[in-house]
């Protein structure tokens, strides 16, 4: 029969004499994906520019983003000495959103970090073990999930008092419930697997399959889910400077200077629409780099 | 056919009267209903049946994976001279893959995505044994060439969905046979796969089963397949083995109106054209309610007031084979007229 010459046609092959290098693994293949896909690297290279602006603003600031001058209040965009125009007490507008970069990506980065570590631990447990466990832990959950976050988030920096800790705080609270939510259902998925069976089968300890087989499959989910909400974060830090419940003056902050500029809609509107087109594009940036990395993390693409 | 082959008869799995009951549902599901089997070192046993006839779930139970909160096994199960039903949870893991291991019907489900079937071959070496990466990957390369992978070196290091159905149930295999087990459980290993490359798992899985001495059971609902490896067929209907006997006497000769019925709406053979394929009519009994008496009987041509009655016990028919049924009389010879469309093994002819 055909196939016994195609049996037989597949040379033994000799045994390797030592082992050979391990092969790219998975995160590096997601990488390599990355870099061909044009959206991706464009996106990229916005946040890394606005990382890079943000470690290195005061070397970059070409003024003093603090200087206040009574006489050059709220000038055009290209008026001399300031090229982005200056804001209602006559700062550079250039230098503030530049030094405001650092405010804002780290209120936008920090909490969704947090709340990613946190939440994904809160959601897998209950996913893994299903049951009595699943149904307490989720329905508490899903009590803070009711609230929108909008909401929970003034109210919880609200009832904590001003500041970056307490706004940094509040948003954490206000992501977990919706990483843990996100881990809880892919983790579910993953539970009824029939590798996860197949690892059973082979002899792994719950607390085996849960390290290899349950994290491997669900981080990445978790972890794209989790970047889409780095620009969430972003409006809500902004939000709540602008409601002045996070950052204080004179500090620079996106939303913060937003709202400061708010009255001079009508002077200067385009001056101050800038804080917002910094953060637009931020978030944007970061929501079309997490949709990339979605289907960079298909394995199977 | 597999008579040739010298195979040690001290049974390395015996299973007696295993019952078992799921509860999860709002009626008790009674799933297997007093199976008795053994499987010998060295020696293929298929499990034939119909989807719900509990193939699988007497598999499964062999190596416990059905939930225990929700799942009731009674009788006893030994292999390897261990009962499998009073083991802990750490011997149990000890006992899973090392002594019996499974392989399962659709590889690429069985295989996570997100490692290479190499990293995964050295992962469940290394649960059981204490042994280095290095020595490990390189007992997972001889795995790989065992199971006939074409450059293994570099197969090692793909993922499940770079490889092809076949490639992927050889890696499958592999990885089930990593930790040298002895007996080889496998859940319809060949469904998923395309025909040609059914032929060639069946006869590696042939292969391996004479070179390592592997006990092997053999779930599957397809006949054709069953006979390419199994030295005995073992017939499942509701939950109990209806007949049991030597691949050759049930095929040629079966007693049992379900094995009967089963041989005759097989689509293969010297089918006339336009002819219609034989059914079986009705449907398998609800298994929350099963009837007193046989429960085969409400869809059996052979039928008799007797058989609504009790449970018939199996019937020794000669040579190991048996048959549980009151109407073996009847059947004797239905077959003979037929035979010559039995399926037979594609290697007999080779």
């Amino acid at each position: 029969m055909n196939m016994t010459s195609t049996v037989a046609g597949i040379a033994p092959v000799p045994a390797a004499a030592e082992p050979v290098e391990r092969s790219p693994g998975f995160w590096s293949g997601v990488v390599r994906k990355l870099m061909r896909d044009p959206v991706a690297l464009g996106a990229g290279a916005v946040l890394l520019t606005l990382i890079l602006m943000a470690i290195f603003a005061h070397q970059l600031v070409p003024s003093d983003p603090y200087a206040t001058s009574m006489l050059k209040r709220l000038k055009p965009i290209g008026f001399e000495g300031f090229p982005l125009g200056s804001d209602e007490l006559g700062r550079d507008m250039l230098s503030r959103l530049m030094l405001g970069t650092r405010l804002s990506l780290f209120m936008g980065i920090t909490p969704v970090l947090i709340a990613f570590v946190i939440g994904s631990g809160v959601g897998i447990l209950p996913g893994y073990a299903g049951g009595l466990v699943n149904t307490l832990i989720m329905r508490t959950i899903d009590i803070l999930y009711a609230f929108p976050s909008v909401l929970l988030a003034i109210a919880l920096s609200g009832a904590l008092g001003a500041g970056i800790g307490n706004a940094l705080l509040s948003l954490t609270i206000v992501f977990i419930p919706q990483i843990a939510r996100v881990a809880e259902s892919v983790t579910t998925q993953v539970r009824g697997r029939d590798y996860v069976e197949a690892a059973r089968a082979s002899g792994a300890s719950p607390f085996t399959i849960v390290r290899v087989h349950v994290l491997g499959n669900v981080l990445g989910p978790i972890f794209v889910f989790a970047t889409s909400l780095i620009a969430v974060s972003m409006i809500l830090a902004s939000g709540l400077s602008f409601l002045g419940l996070g950052v204080r003056p004179p500090e620079p902050e996106w939303g913060l200077m937003l709202n400061t500029l708010r009255t001079a809609i009508y002077t200067q509107p385009w001056v101050a629409a800038l804080p917002g087109v910094m953060i637009f594009i931020t978030s944007i940036s970061f929501n079309l780099l997490s949709d990339s990395l979605r289907s960079a993390m298909d394995v199977k693409s | 056919m597999n008579t040739d082959t010298q195979t040690d008869r001290t049974p390395i799995v015996s299973v007696r009267d295993l019952r078992v009951t799921f509860t999860g549902g709002k009626k008790p599901v009674k799933a297997v209903n007093g199976v008795d089997l053994s499987v010998a070192r060295g020696e293929t046993v298929a499990l034939i049946g119909e989807s719900g006839s509990g193939k699988s779930v007497t598999l499964r139970s062999l190596l416990r994976l059905h939930p225990a909160r929700r799942t009731r096994i009674e009788g006893r199960i030994d292999v390897a001279g261990v009962d499998v039903l009073a083991m802990n949870n750490r011997t149990l893991a000890d006992y899973r893959g090392r002594i019996a291991s499974m392989i399962f019907q659709e590889p690429l489900l069985a295989l996570d995505p997100v490692y290479t079937v190499g990293a995964q071959i050295v992962e469940s070496i290394r649960r059981h044994e204490r042994i280095s990466p290095a020595d490990a990957r390189k007992r997972a390369l001889e795995l790989f060439e065992r199971v006939r992978i074409p450059s293994p070196e570099r197969r090692l290091d793909a993922y499940p969905h770079e490889m092809s159905g076949g490639m992927r149930q050889r890696a499958m295999i592999a990885l089930a046979l990593a930790c040298r087990p002895q007996v080889l459980l496998a859940d319809e290993p060949t469904t998923a796969l395309d025909a040609t490359v059914q032929i060639q798992i069946l006869l590696l899985l042939r292969e391996l089963q004479r070179e390592l001495g592997l006990g092997i059971i053999f779930v599957t609902h397809d006949m054709g397949a069953a006979v390419e490896v199994a030295d005995r067929f073992a017939v499942m209907y509701a939950g109990r083995i209806v007949e049991e006997g030597p691949t050759r006497e049930v095929i040629r000769n079966p007693r049992h109106p379900y094995t009967l019925a089963l041989m005759q709406a097989r689509a293969d053979g010297a089918m006339e054209k336009g002819a219609r394929l034989a059914s079986i009519p009705g449907a398998p009994p609800d298994l929350a309610n099963l009837p007193a008496g046989c429960a085969f009987a409400e869809r059996c041509t052979f039928v008799q007031p007797a058989c609504l009655q009790t449970q018939p016990d199996a019937v020794e028919l000669g040579g190991s084979h048996r048959a549980r049924c009151l109407r073996t009389d009847a059947t004797a010879h239905v077959m003979t007229r037929a035979a010559t469309h039995a399926p037979r093994p594609l290697t007999e002819t080779a």
